[in-house]
């Protein structure tokens, strides 16, 4: 029950092996930007950066706006997209609110799989594997006694 | 990526035009530093001048960039405003990345644009976007411009600009990669500048297919990365980085102060990097595709009206920027040398070249050898105020002696005096007044620089006066250099990237012709890089080294005088045959 969260990513010093990591063994690339997770400079690199991935969102927007059904829910937390079912119309993309969804040259959907090896490789430990119990269960305004 | 030759683009500046060629090669030059001399043998003019609109001005990578970590360097060649031969000055920052990710192993710009302009590069783009707005902006507020002017591929792109130093055709103009990394040395800014060229920005917008087989090439990935964690990089440089050398080499007496009038200062602990890094170091950042982080971003607050306001800066501080602007100014305070840094980056000056030449025209005006009528400022060592005006006086060029100064001490000196004490080893000296050995190999490098050969640190070990040995030393430790500076590796793998390392690397990807060749293939890119150098108008025999250079104390003892003059003498023998040898 574990996803992917840049818990630490204060700490990062942009050097995109997470990217790279992710396109080199999920993906077969050598690539930072067709990966599951992508850093950006939060407004040139004096200021920090961000990384860009899928946050295992508890209704994700992408699975209602796929036409094809591609998309379902992992049980573990985040999503899977089914690439016989897929049709590279990148509504998906469009409608992901963060941005965790790149297309690829030739319009295939990438998204993190929360598989957790980036984290191996991250020079600073920005990056773990979070259990998804451990969460936050409460819903938006119930406040800490809610 | 094409196995067997370059994916070059050329562009001409001049007719707005640019085309994709393919070209030949890849079995002699590599790539990164053995294709830029390739390159400009084909389309530089060795009889011209620098700023002739037809020079090229090229940046490449290597076959191996990207693909394994510190494998992100890229080499820019041109002939040089300093000394009107051709040279190559390298730099990181997200550069050689956002070229891989262009599709391209090379850039070669030539031609001269007719207003002030940005050119965009990416794997399905190129413009020439007129930025005569940007003409006299400093580096930083140019950078911050280009980002918005530019509005794609965030954080997946480089963006390399020139300061007013550049757009005057200083010789000490350098570019800068990325705010924080710069081709530094020998005046690349200039040759944009004489572009009309203010900035490139490289979009590293496409991805690239690994090998079918890749089981090989991910074997070797996690060998070298674990190869780096386990060579003790990571340690070094996430902790003080290179100004760790400081007080090592003030304690052998080979730190150069006050102009080199000595080599060692007792207060040498107020700028050592514990100095730094204990209150001025922000955070670290890396080039793209190297998990050491070696640059270390410093900053400083101040506060600049009584009602509590404050503006900050950031500058990213090194070892050699520590010397250049500190000791050899004779300063003492962190903050001023960051200040300094900061300017010297903002003007968009090499910051080695800049501190060595204030260094000298404040020894000038000590002797009375110039007046404040030329450095309209009163230089004196270790104050502030002075070099942060004359920082931009030279970058400016703001009267005749500022002018002549930014085209090189020596050229300065020439004009009104002062020789004897110019620290120029072929440029500006880099900060290792170690002794004999590196004297020659910075007066002769290729580069005239501390990355041409370890002799900085071989001088570190061995006090004997053994001709031969040394001169053996230099030869042999400037081949593994060229193909690492090939392929394009960053120096401080050097010890993680040794040649059977390498073989496997290449190997993974393809290469097996070029692996099974090293030795052949360095000894090439070697004779390449110098034959050029030969026929823009080297001359060893030419280069004299100046007196102040024979007064050196290090912890040898004094310079001896004979010592010195056999190797140079021998050194330039041995460059001679090199350029000379018909290793093809």
């Amino acid at each position: 029950m574990k996803v992917l969260k840049a818990t630490r990513i204060e700490r990062c010093i942009g050097c995109h092996i997470c990217s790279m990591t992710c396109a080199r063994l999920v993906h077969g690339l050598l690539s930072w930007q067709d990966a599951g997770i992508r850093i950006k400079s939060a407004g040139g690199i004096s200021t920090g950066f961000e990384a860009v991935n899928c946050l295992a969102c508890k209704e994700p927007v992408c699975e209602k706006v796929c036409p094809t059904e591609a998309i379902t829910r992992r049980k573990t937390g985040g999503i899977r997209i089914n690439r016989q079912l897929c049709i590279g119309c990148t509504r998906c993309a469009d409608a992901c609110p963060v941005n965790a969804i790149t297309l690829t040259g030739s319009g295939f959907p990438i998204v993190c799989i929360h598989c957790g090896l980036c984290t191996r490789f991250c020079p600073h430990g920005c990056l773990e594997m979070v259990d998804m119990a451990e969460t936050d269960n409460r819903q938006p305004g119930e406040g800490f006694h809610g | 990526m094409d196995r067997e030759g370059f994916r070059i683009m050329e562009v001409n500046l001049t007719s707005g035009k640019a085309t994709i060629v393919r070209v030949k090669g890849r079995d002699k030059a590599i790539g990164g530093s053995g294709l830029c001399a390739m390159l400009f043998e084909q389309r530089g003019f060795t009889n011209r001048p620098w700023d002739h609109a037809d020079q090229p001005l090229i940046f490449a990578i290597g076959p191996l960039t990207g693909y394994f970590p510190l494998m992100s360097k890229t080499v820019c060649a041109f002939k040089s405003p300093y000394h009107d031969q051709y040279t190559e000055s390298h730099a990181g920052g997200r550069s050689a990345i956002s070229l891989r990710f262009s599709g391209l192993d090379a850039i070669v710009i030539k031609g001269r644009a007719k207003r002030p302009s940005l050119l965009v590069v990416g794997s399905r783009t190129v413009e020439i976007i007129d930025a005569h707005f940007l003409w006299g902006m400093d580096v930083i507020r140019s950078g911050r411009i280009i980002r918005h002017m530019v509005d794609r591929s965030h954080g997946h792109r480089s963006i390399l600009r020139i300061g007013p130093a550049g757009e005057n055709l200083s010789a000490m103009a350098c570019i800068n990669a990325d705010t924080y990394r710069h081709f530094g040395r020998l005046g690349a800014g200039a040759v944009m500048g004489s572009k009309n060229l203010k900035a490139i920005a490289i979009l590293g917008d496409s991805s690239l297919p690994l090998p079918k087989d890749q089981k090989p090439y991910r074997a070797v990935w996690k060998k070298v990365f674990q190869d780096v964690q386990k060579s003790g990089m990571m340690h070094k440089y996430h902790n003080l980085g290179t100004p760790a050398n400081l007080m090592r080499l003030n304690e052998l007496k080979s730190l150069p102060w006050r102009n080199l009038q000595a080599t060692f200062d007792e207060e040498a602990e107020r700028i050592s990097g514990e100095a730094f890094a204990n209150d001025h170091l922000l955070r670290n950042l890396a080039c793209s595709g190297c998990p050491v982080g070696c640059i270390h971003v410093g900053f400083i607050r101040e506060k600049f009206m009584e009602d509590h306001r404050y503006y900050y800066l950031q500058m990213a501080y090194d070892y050699e920027p520590i010397f250049a602007v500190g000791s050899m100014l004779g300063m003492k305070e962190p903050v001023s040398v960051l200040k300094l840094i900061e300017k010297t980056d903002r003007m968009g000056l090499d910051v080695i070249s800049a501190g060595v030449a204030l260094a000298w025209a404040t020894e000038a005006l000590e002797r009375a050898v110039i007046s404040t009528k030329e450095t309209i400022c009163k230089l004196s060592f270790g104050d502030v105020h002075c070099y942060l005006e004359a920082v931009e006086h030279l970058a400016k060029g703001k009267n005749n002696f500022y002018r002549l100064l930014g085209q090189g001490t020596m050229t300065a000196a020439e004009e009104y005096g002062g020789q004897d004490f110019a620290c120029v080893l072929g440029q500006e000296m880099a900060g290792y007044a170690t002794g004999e050995l590196f004297f020659t190999a910075q007066s002769l490098g290729f580069r005239h620089s501390h990355l041409d050969t370890a002799a900085y640190s071989y001088e570190q070990k061995h006090g004997e006066k053994d001709l031969e040995k040394a001169i053996d030393f230099l030869l042999s430790d400037e081949l593994p250099r060229c193909l690492l500076n090939s392929m394009v590796a960053c120096l401080f793998s050097r010890k993680v990237y040794t040649k059977e390392r390498l073989k496997e690397c290449l190997s993974s990807l393809g290469y097996e012709e070029l692996a099974e060749n090293l030795d052949d293939l360095a000894r090439h890119i070697r004779a390449s890089r110098w034959r050029l150098r030969f026929q823009t108008g080297f001359d060893p025999e030419n280069v004299s080294i100046p007196r102040r250079f024979f007064k050196v104390r290090s912890w040898k003892g004094p310079v001896d005088p004979d010592y010195l003059n056999r190797l140079k003498k021998a050194y330039g023998e041995e460059l001679k045959k090199i350029a000379l040898s018909k290793s093809d």
